[in-house]
């Protein structure tokens, strides 16, 4: 009898929490998407430069970084030379997009040429200490030009487009409720998808994204194609840079307020991205950061729901990573990844 | 008239010394073979000739000093190098392959031209067009390495040990097209431990051990050397 109670509460409780969930799914498809595409695109660029030159650049998150704070900072110019009120928003967009992916994209071409391709025949490990030298840097550099400008080194930039709207998903569906979004998270998407759309192009349909993948095959082999092999790795660093530059202006539009300390946690995410999807896939870290973006949200949305309150949204991260850890567990080399290195 | 030169060329792997002084020279339209045993330094005097590794001496392609120049530079001069190995990108597909060893071509109908030659030298290729290069057998991705060096239109062809891990038929398929190509007018470098089949088709030879070239010669003469025979042809 006892028993019987026992299985109804359980299953009564399974229904309700089960509800619960559907209810907030819109929103934390939309939250988790909007996120995830910003790791996606981060994670873009570790995979690119892993899939090169076989190493972790983990000055990546700090270059996302300098792009939001270049980003913001011409949006600011902007503003104190009275040019922002006379153009309409979508250009201040595009213009801050494009500085600061120029800014970042040359930057990444900088640091490779200054920090990494003087190790290039060191070991691995010692380039990765020169990447996390060179992490330090900027995040002090940035400090110290944004206190120097501000007097506080946390930026609040202005937001071009933070309107909420509603979207009726309730109608689609009377489990779900409806879900908000802001304006500029449809921003965020469209950038980021039109990005990843034109680099998935560069890469498998033009002449310099092929011998990319060449190059990140056999090196050796493509110089004798008459491929100029530093050529090709700088032009990596551009595009992965700028793509984590241009990314970091859209999180700064989202989310208001910048640190130079935001591509730390940010960056390890994107990188876990890259790993999910198998390092050295571009199609598998655009998945692997959407999936972790989703799965971010969906943990913060619903862990108080599931735990019965035991734990809250803020322990999201360590579900996240456990998900993860046990994904890899069973496919190591990631769920795009190739099973063997193959030999040459 | 000599097409490449080499004059007392050493080569280095940090401090070992694998060319010791090496000379020799290919003129244009020749098949010239250099044979020798594992480890001689065969490869390592292409990849001199390629810039790959560092040199001393000189090496002269068309009467200039290319020795201290990148790969990339001595490639898009007309030296082709059809590594060990075969070395196709393999996760590149048959037609992608192609249009790397055309990188250097900015003319897309001249790639097109090309890539239908090369089907007419490989009727094979065009077969596995779409296909990823790593899925092919030994022989078409042998196949495939020579078609993507030509590719270029070079004024010389490097292949190193073409029939390295091949069926006999197909050995002789391969030796077949080399000759053919040589006889519309390409000048061949023919690195080879198959130096029977090597020397059959070349028109000179040399033979180097241990980093020295050892002998030199007209092919036929060396066939029939008995010093040769004993070493290389037993
Ligand atoms: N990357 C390298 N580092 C150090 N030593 C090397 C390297 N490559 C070749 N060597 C050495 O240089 C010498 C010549 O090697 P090479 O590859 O030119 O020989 P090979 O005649 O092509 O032999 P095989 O017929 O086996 O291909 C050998 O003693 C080899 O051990
Ligand atoms: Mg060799």
């Amino acid at each position: 009898m006892l028993y019987l109670f026992c299985g109804f509460y359980i299953h009564k409780r399974g229904f309700n929490m089960i509800s619960e969930i559907l209810q907030t799914l819109p929103q934390v498809l939309v939250d988790g998407l909007t996120l995830g595409a910003v790791y996606a695109v981060v994670a873009i660029g570790y995979t690119m430069v892993y899939g090169i030159l076989e190493f972790i650049n983990f000055a990546h998150g700090e270059i996302f970084m300098t792009g939001a704070f270049v980003g913001t900072s011409t949006l600011l110019i902007f503003n104190t030379a009275g040019l922002l009120s006379g153009m309409p928003g979508w250009v201040a967009y595009i213009l801050i997009l494009v500085t600061a992916m120029l800014f970042t994209g040359l930057m990444g071409v900088g640091i490779e040429r200054v920090a990494y391709r003087p190790l290039r025949k060191a070991p691995k490990l010692i380039t990765l200490i020169s990447a996390i030298g060179v992490s330090f840097l900027l995040q002090d550099i940035v400090r110290f030009i944004a206190d120097l400008k501000t007097g506080s080194f946390l930026v609040t930039g202005i937001s071009l487009y933070n309107e909420n709207v509603k979207i009726k998903t309730s109608s689609i569906w009377d489990s779900f409720d409806d879900a908000f979004l802001k304006t500029n998270s449809i921003i965020v998407l469209a950038v980021a998808v039109l990005l990843m759309i034109g680099l998935d192009i560069f890469i498998n349909r033009t002449k310099w994204g092929v011998a990319m993948r060449a190059v990140a095959q056999d090196r050796e082999t493509a110089s004798l194609m008459s491929i100029n092999v530093n050529k090709v790795i700088a032009l990596t660093f551009f595009i992965g840079s700028a793509l984590g530059g241009g990314t970091g202006v859209l999180f700064a539009q989202q989310y208001g307020t910048i640190d130079p300390y935001i591509g730390f946690i940010l960056g390890l995410k994107a990188f876990t991205a890259a790993v999910l999807g198998g390092i050295g896939n571009v199609r598998g870290a655009m998945f692997g950061g959407l999936f972790i973006g989703v799965l971010e949200m969906f943990s913060a949305a619903n862990l108080g729901i599931i735990t019965s309150g035991n734990f809250g949204g803020e322990y999201k991260d360590v579900v996240a990573f456990i998900i993860l850890i046990t994904i890899l567990i069973f496919k190591p080399e990631g769920l795009f990844g190739r099973a063997v290195k193959e030999k040459v | 008239m000599s097409l490449l030169q080499l004059q007392n060329v050493h080569a280095y792997y940090g401090a070992i010394e694998a060319l010791k002084g090496i000379s020799l020279t290919v003129n244009e339209g020749e098949i010239v073979t250099l044979i020798g045993s594992n480890g001689a330094g065969k490869s390592t005097t292409l990849k001199s000739i390629c810039g790959q590794v560092k040199t001393q001496g000189a090496i002269s392609f068309n009467g200039r000093e290319i020795g201290s120049q990148p790969p990339h530079q001595t490639a898009s001069e007309g030296i082709a190098h059809v590594p060990e190995g075969r070395r196709i990108f393999s996760r590149l597909t048959v037609k992608e392959n192609l249009e790397m060893g055309a990188f250097s071509v900015k003319d897309k109908k001249l790639i097109k031209e090309r890539t239908e030659q090369a089907f007419v030298y490989f009727p094979r290729l065009k077969e596995r067009f779409g296909q990823l290069g790593g899925t092919m057998s030994g022989g078409e991705q042998q196949m495939l390495a020579i078609a993507r060096a030509l590719m270029m239109k070079p004024r010389i062809l490097l292949l190193d040990e073409p029939s390295m891990g091949l069926a006999p038929i197909i050995v002789e398929q391969i030796f077949d097209i080399i000759q053919e190509l040589n006889r519309e007018g390409m000048t061949i470098l023919l690195v080879e431990q198959n130096a029977y089949q090597a020397l059959q088709i070349a028109h000179r030879g040399y033979v180097i051990q241990t980093g020295e070239i050892i002998m030199e010669g007209e092919a036929n003469l060396l066939l029939s050397n008995d010093q040769v025979k004993e070493a290389y042809l037993a």
